[in-house]
């Protein structure tokens, strides 16, 4: 389609023709220009939702929202053209088969070996080694083998060794979807364990020996305590209904040695709203102070994102510093105890805390536990009442804990922003439906590419400058502050208004960090080779005074090392590789040609206050109409002074 | 001395000085005529506290049987609790602290018996002078003068003694403009944009009146500074309303028919005692302990005081708009236009002009836009966070600036060279300090107090290489462009370098600062290594090549 505009979201003045492509798994905006002809790509599975609103003069406006919370304005000059798109979109945005999603189509260009090695990057086999089981306490068992026990786990599932098949299918049958406790994650320095099930089918009265068994079994795998923690991440409310329903939680008296602990998460309805109506806070044009953080904390956002955390660190210190397992459930022990064990593990074990390492617990709390991905996020089409942004709040938590901790995580924000990204996107096969089994039967590793093996190759690009191996930070145990620090937890604009890029820092830290880290590690290899001439010199002048014969060759020698040298580094080549960073090219450049770039930056950054309009007359009276006015928060182009500002236009 | 009457107990032992994030530590308390001195006997680490009274915001005392505490609140936003055995001990000692923390007399204030430690390498007092400033302005253009028209303070007491006028306006018609304006405050040039020679000016209100007075002198002193056929814009920071109001109390706004070449903006900028209520209930928020998110938001939401930053911001970024993109020259005033005037003016100045940002540039733009054009410091800064006078004079009007120029600074943060310590040295140095720059309300009373006789000047303390280098900014690269923030809420943050620093534990971001610095260190000292081999090898292979010519 033709001529279509492309509103910016922050400024309906602003606005770029062009031309829109339907492809079988994007949606391509070309800007109309001859140079540098910007555009937009939108892959289809991104596609949250599409709203055609009602046409106006000047066209049919289509609005795409986007589940990476890219927004899309676009006017679409007839009618039915808009018509068309929009119903072609409904359908390609909501496939109804696997077959259909771009993982299948995606090729990038990798051989089958290469391809194969990128599924072997994470290795759960190897991870729980390196926690250090299988040991005297826990093994494998085969006990679901063929999914036969519960086809939401893994296969391999590690367990207490005192708990017999004959226990373990008797828990499953005691526990909804019958999801056992197994193991997540153990503490090699004290044999404290987290261990992951689903509510037990308890109801007001029902007991079961062995789940009672199951649970013992787990307490005497950790010797050195007496007790067990059992944590239910369900409000108190919420768990005492599912009572009713035959579910419910453990009873203290039925289970020996048990401490049992609400910590009220709310469900993924409650989280679903919640992240709408913060969305909508971060859409509003122009709001004001009070609007926004009226929004923000009507939405409960942050308070739900604390919840989770406050659960991760009551785990997190009962496992470190008491050295007493726990048990965490939730309802169906695949969303808020996902949540929960994983920050726990997070806050635990620094390993989890380098790149290759959160791959891996992602890969084991979320996928191989069998969270369901398909439904949360919306991949086919399905039961809207099924999505809601679980894994969204954990990458969110590990946010929160980067800004209280900068030195603490081997990556950086953009790290997990891109993995956020291809949660939805569907470009790789790692996420792709509810569970391993689905997994296997689609046969996803020999059809699909690894999202860990893209992200390990580009990982230079995902690197935190402050973290070093040796650090303190990043040693043992992180403790966050709990309560009453609520000022800790921020809104997080790089995820939420992650493509407004006018609302962020102009310069980033991070790159500036990178770009020093990268040249400094140019000089150390000039400095040995520079060291090396060196003693080549002066080894060849003490020659030079021995042997004047040889001058000849030695001088070509020497030619030939300098035109070496010259090729390598030189002064002129630092600065030219610098300008390839965005926060130091600003500064670095020759003043005319620089000064450019940073208000052309600056006016098409979207920026709704200063440069939302690219001609720069325009760009002063939208300042003027957007700021408050007369101490209330509605803009000033609904207040008296109108009369001024309209004249101020006209300027 | 008469300090010493004050004092009824200078000394009590076994005192129990508690700090958030800190372990109680025992030890003795001293009370001198300035300082409170709390030293703990351990000796494995000992340390001591030494807190100015004058920093000293409030003081609240309980006992329980006779161990008294006192809480001791300061400016700077901390609180301390100290235990006290012995009633008669804590009583007198309450009532000492807060006698000598609110001593009426400028002159008894410690500025006047602090002895510096250190050598005094440049006399702050003489650092930034307006004859300096003036001659890099006659260096790119000479359209501007240097009036000494009140010298003796008499033509305007809240102005300096020389200000910075157009060329073609001579004194006689500055004592006619001064009579048309608020408090005698004529407009003054603030800011010379080199790019394009526009202006900023700054002015308190016209005395228009209901009756709608105009001044010739005025209109002709303010189009001086406009090109032939180019109009202006002036910003008032008031909003419509209030400067239509204001012209029943004599007051006013320049009106269109008199000053066509003009056009006005309202924005809307709080002042006194909106700011100072809007400063008690955030610190309020920060220090609240309960354990509610939704309550935190909402009481950080009903302190206004984001909203308060966002208006300034504004209001800045505009001036600045109309100056480097408009192409206009901008007056800028609001009733008395010493504070949100101030703040618009030089706000602007640290979008437009690099210089701002550096350290020196920065202390020369505090000095020229806050000191000498007449920020009545000692009235606004009398109390903080934790005073319960109502004093009606008192407003963080400063404290504002320097948030704002914390959330540019966040924004850009290879653009400045000094870093956020610097700004929270400069607000500690407003409220409470050892040095004089900061005493009195305009130029007028430092001169009549004496003080670059008798006190020592901030400046010649902050700008010795051993201070300088904690406030320089590791990322630092002079950028010589104009810096435009962004003024949406998703943007702004809370300065928790102030508001926070008492109450969140810093460990890991300090950690974070330190990384940052020696990452960058590292850096330059490979530089230096590099280019000190790669001149070594230049040098051996020129000998080697003259050898071989030889």
């Amino acid at each position: 389609v033709e001529n279509v505009r492309l509103l910016d979201r922050l400024s309906s003045r602003k606005a770029t023709l062009g031309t829109l492509y339907l492809t079988a798994t994007h949606v391509i905006f070309v800007e109309n220009g001859s140079e540098g002809r910007k555009e937009t790509w939108v892959l289809h599975s991104q596609i949250s939702s599409i709203e055609k609103q009602a046409t106006t003069a000047t066209g049919c406006p289509l609005l795409i929202r986007c589940k990476n919370f890219q927004v899309i304005q676009l006017v679409i000059p007839q009618e039915r053209d808009c018509h068309d798109v929009y119903i072609s979109l409904i359908r390609l945005a909501r496939p109804v088969k696997y077959e259909e999603l771009y993982c299948f189509s995606f090729n990038p260009k990798l051989d089958k070996e290469e391809r194969e090695q990128g599924w072997k990057l994470v290795d759960l086999t190897e991870e729980y080694n390196r926690m250090g089981v299988p040991n005297n306490y826990w093994q494998i068992s085969d006990v679901n083998r063929d999914y036969g026990v519960c086809d939401s786990y893994p296969t391999e599932v590690y367990v207490p060794k005192s708990a017999t098949a004959h226990i373990i299918v008797g828990s499953s049958k005691f526990r909804s979807r019958r999801r056992f406790p197994a193991l997540s994650y153990y503490c090699k320095d004290n044999n404290a364990s987290i261990c992951r099930s689903s509510q037990p089918l308890s109801g007001f009265s029902a007991r079961c020996l062995e789940d009672e068994q199951m649970l013992q079994a787990i307490r005497k795998a950790n010797p050195g305590s007496d007790f067990l923690y059992v944590v239910d991440t369900r409000p108190k409310l919420n768990a005492m209904a599912n009572r009713a329903a035959g579910k419910g939680y453990e009873n203290e008296d039925n289970y020996s040695n048990i401490k049992f602990q609400f910590i009220g998460i709310e469900n993924i309805h409650v989280m679903r709203n919640s992240l709408q109506k913060m969305l909508e806070v971060c859409e509003l044009k122009s709001p004001s102070m009070s609007d926004f953080l009226w929004g923000l904390e009507n939405s409960g956002w942050l308070k739900h994102i604390k919840a989770i955390m406050d659960a991760g660190i009551f785990i997190a210190k009962a496992v470190a510093e008491e050295g007493v397992s726990v048990l965490v459930h939730c309802s169906d022990g695949w969303d808020r105890t996902a949540q929960v064990c994983s920050v726990a593990s997070l806050l635990l074990d620094p390993y989890y805390r380098t790149m290759k390492g959160f791959m891996v617990l992602i890969e084991k709390d979320w996928v191989s536990f069998g969270h369901k991905f398909n439904h949360r996020y919306g991949n086919l089409d399905g039961d809207p009442k099924e999505i809601s942004p679980v894994i969204d709040q954990f990458i969110e938590c590990v946010w929160q804990l980067m800004e209280q901790f900068p030195c603490a995580f081997e990556f950086n924000e953009r790290f997990l922003i891109h993995i956020q990204h291809h949660i939805y996107s569907c470009q790789f096969g790692n996420f792709l439906c509810n569970s391993q089994k689905e997994r296997r039967e689609l046969k996803i590793q020999e059809r699909t590419y690894s999202l860990w093996a893209h992200l390990w190759k580009n990982r230079a690009d995902y690197l935190n400058p402050l973290y070093r191996p040796d650090h303190s930070q990043t040693q043992g145990t992180l403790h966050p502050q709990m309560a009453p620090c609520n000022f800790l937890y921020k809104f997080w604009s790089g995820m939420y208004n992650r493509f407004e890029k006018g609302l962020h820092p102009r310069q980033s830290v991070t790159d500036y960090l990178m770009a020093v880290k990268e040249e400094t590690q140019q000089l150390e290899e000039e400095l040995e080779v520079l060291r090396e001439r060196l003693a080549n010199l002066q080894k060849s002048q003490l020659n030079d005074n021995k042997a004047k014969s040889k001058r000849q060759d030695r001088s070509k020698e020497l030619g030939l090392s300098t035109a070496n040298n010259s090729l390598a580094n030189t002064p002129q080549e630092y600065s030219n590789d610098l300008k390839s960073f965005p926060s130091r090219s600003p500064s670095q450049g020759d003043e005319e040609d620089s000064a450019l770039i940073l208000t052309q930056d600056n006016l098409k950054s979207s920026d709704p206050d200063l440069s939302a309009n690219s001609d720069q007359e325009s760009g002063v009276e939208d300042l003027s109409c957007r700021s408050p006015s007369g101490g209330g928060c509605l803009p000033s182009e609904d207040s008296g002074k109108d009369s001024d500002e309209a004249v101020f236009l006209a300027v | 001395m008469e300090f010493a009457e004050l004092i009824k107990t200078p000394r009590a032992d076994n005192v129990a000085l508690h700090r958030p994030f800190y372990p109680a530590v025992e030890g003795t308390l001293c009370l001198t005529g300035h300082h409170l001195i709390f030293s703990s006997r351990r000796q494995d680490n000992a340390e001591e506290l030494w807190l100015l009274h004058s920093n000293i915001d409030s003081i609240e005392k309980r006992f329980v049987g006779s161990l008294g505490t006192i809480i001791i609140k300061c400016k700077d936003l901390r609180i301390i609790q100290l235990d006290i055995p012995g009633m008669e001990e804590c009583l007198n000692i309450a009532s000492s602290i807060e006698a000598l923390s609110t001593l009426d007399s400028v002159t008894l204030m410690y500025p006047f018996f602090y002895r510096p430690m250190f050598e005094i390498v440049e006399d702050g007092w003489r650092s930034f002078l307006p004859d300096q400033e003036f001659e890099l302005l006659s260096s790119v253009t000479d359209e501007w003068r240097l009036s000494c028209i009140n010298k003796e303070f008499s033509v305007c007491p809240s102005y300096p003694p020389v200000v910075i006028v157009p060329k073609s306006i001579d004194d006689e018609a500055l004592r006619k403009v001064a009579m048309f304006r608020h408090g005698s405050r004529f407009p003054v040039l603030s800011y010379y944009h080199k790019k394009n020679g526009m202006v900023m000016m700054r002015s308190s209100q016209p005395l228009t009146g209901t009756n709608g007075r105009r001044c010739k002198e005025d209109e002709k002193l303010i189009n001086a500074t406009l090109r032939p056929g180019k109009r202006g814009y002036i910003i008032d920071t008031r909003s419509l309303n209030v400067a239509q109001q204001a012209r029943a109390k004599g007051g006013g706004f320049e009106q269109e028919a008199h000053y066509p070449q003009w056009r006005r903006i309202h924005k809307c900028i709080e002042r006194f005692h909106i700011l100072q209520e809007s400063l008690i209930k955030l610190v309020e928020a920060c220090n609240d302990q309960s354990h509610n998110m939704d309550r935190w938001l909402s009481k950080l939401e009903a302190s206004n005081w984001l909203t308060h930053i966002k208006e300034i911001l504004t209001a800045a970024c505009l001036a600045a708009q109309c100056i480097d993109r408009e192409g206009a020259s901008v007056l800028v005033h609001g009733t008395e236009g010493t504070d949100s005037t101030l703040q618009v003016t030089s706000l602007a100045q640290i979008i437009l002009d690099p210089r701002c940002r550096t350290i020196r540039g920065f202390e020369s733009l505090v000095v020229r836009e806050w000191l000498q054009a007449g920020h009545p410091f000692q009235q606004r800064c009398a109390q903080s966070a934790y005073s319960n006078s109502k004093q009606k004079w008192e407003a963080p009007v400063f404290l504002l600036f320097l948030d704002c120029v914390w959330q540019i600074l966040r924004q850009f943060p290879c653009s400045f060279e000094f870093n956020e310590q610097f700004l929270i040295m400069l607000f500690e140095h407003a409220y409470a300090s050892q040095f004089g720059t900061f005493l009195g309300n305009n130029e007028n009373e430092r001169s009549k107090l004496k003080l670059p006789q008798k006190t020592m000047s901030l400046w010649s303390w902050v700008n010795r290489s051993e201070e300088l280098s904690k406030f320089q900014n590791p990322l630092f690269e002079a950028n010589s462009l104009v810096i435009w923030p962004s003024v949406a809420p998703q943007s702004l943050q809370l300065w928790e370098g102030v508001f926070l620093r008492w109450n969140r534990p810093s460990k890991f971001l300090d950690e974070a600062q330190e990384e940052m610095i020696s990452i960058i260190r590292y850096n330059k000292e490979l530089q230096a290594k590099v280019n000190a081999l790669r001149r070594q090898l230049a040098e051996m292979e020129t000998d080697e090549r003259m050898q071989e010519n030889l």
